[in-house]
């Protein structure tokens, strides 16, 4: 089993940590700029559907070149995406997710 | 690394970033921006927790997670005062251990899987993003945020790679969020000071989470 990635795993959880604790362990937050909180307020959900998109929309050809992806996957995650608002639950949005992509790809539409 | 950074989206996301060849400068970044909503939550908990001792709230800190947070605060705002082992609960009983002896299974098991895109399990992944993301859309500002970070994500991907994109959607979506100004109901207080006795902190109410399960509840204060 690799164990290359420990290290990365501990510079993760260096970089991680602070914003964990900064707020229980520390008096300071209050003294942030309001413009900083209310920045970090969005980044999740801004990285969060960039990570999503991205992983969806951009693919690398053979030549390693990022390509526009036009795919089943756009329907399994809009499909998850409105699943999991309607029923405040992540879990049967991926089920339907996963479902649609094995299906497609099981009757060779995708 | 789910004992050592125990934080599953940049878990999910570092598994992206180092197969598309991201230096760890890169994906330490990332991490960071991807785990700052934890500011959030800790900054929440803070006034119900101040009376732990500080190396008690150091542990707690690392065990912070979205599912932590969310369950902790509901069960100190239902029972109305500090309930020090119900966040170990949470926290340990039911993320924690879960997590870690899943991730050990999929270790153990995952391989023998010979075509995991067969059963569409590539798609968890982005699936599992999307969905975070949309338990965090709890207004227009963070709509636009999640939009416009997706969109960038895109465009930047395209004209560069999917890792920079990330980066440029994470960065440039808050910004874009900020445009969006912020409803009445979630505006900081004049001094943008946190107040332990008040009864809501609306800069800190970081999730859709938190909104959803305080409704219908008394709103008890933390302790004063």
């Amino acid at each position: 089993m690799s164990t290359n990635l420990v290290l990365l795993a501990v510079w993760m959880f260096v970089a991680t940590y602070p914003s964990r604790a900064l707020g229980l362990l520390t008096p300071g937050l209050d003294r942030l700029p309001r413009v900083a909180l209310d920045y970090l307020q969005l980044v999740g959900p801004a990285v969060l559907a960039a990570i999503a998109a991205v992983n969806v929309v951009v693919f690398k050809d053979a030549a390693g070149k990022p390509t526009f992806h036009i795919g089943i996957e756009w329907v399994a995650v809009l499909a998850c995406l409105a699943i999991t608002r309607w029923r405040h639950n992540l879990f049967p949005g991926l089920i339907a997710a996963v479902i649609i992509v094995a299906g497609a790809r099981a009757l060779g539409v995708a | 690394m789910s004992v050592i950074v125990f934080a599953g989206a940049a878990q999910f996301a570092a598994v992206g970033y180092v197969a598309s060849g991201l230096a760890w400068p890169g994906v330490i970044l990332l991490t960071a921006l991807l785990n700052a909503r934890h500011l959030l939550y800790s900054a929440a908990l803070r006034p119900w927790l101040r009376d732990v001792p500080l190396g008690r709230r150091a542990i707690m800190a690392h065990l912070l997670t979205d599912e932590a947070f969310a369950l902790t605060i509901a069960h100190y705002r239902r029972i109305g005062r500090t309930d020090e082992r119900g966040f170990w609960i949470a926290a340990i009983g039911s993320t924690f251990i879960p997590w870690n002896l899943a991730s050990l299974a999929g270790v153990v098991l995952g391989g023998q899987i010979v075509d995991p895109a067969r059963f569409g399990i590539d798609i968890i992944f982005p699936a599992a993003m999307v969905g975070l993301a949309a338990g965090m859309l709890t207004g227009r500002r963070e709509v636009v945020a999640a939009i416009v970070g997706a969109g960038v994500g895109v465009v930047a991907g395209l004209l560069t790679s999917p890792a920079v994109g990330i980066v440029a959607g994470g960065v440039i979506g808050p910004a874009a969020g900020l445009l969006v100004a912020a409803p009445s109901a979630h505006r900081a207080p004049a001094s943008g000071s946190l107040r332990p006795g008040a009864t809501s902190m609306p800069s800190l109410r970081a999730t859709a989470v938190e909104d959803e399960l305080a409704d219908g509840s008394s709103d008890p204060r933390p302790p004063s």
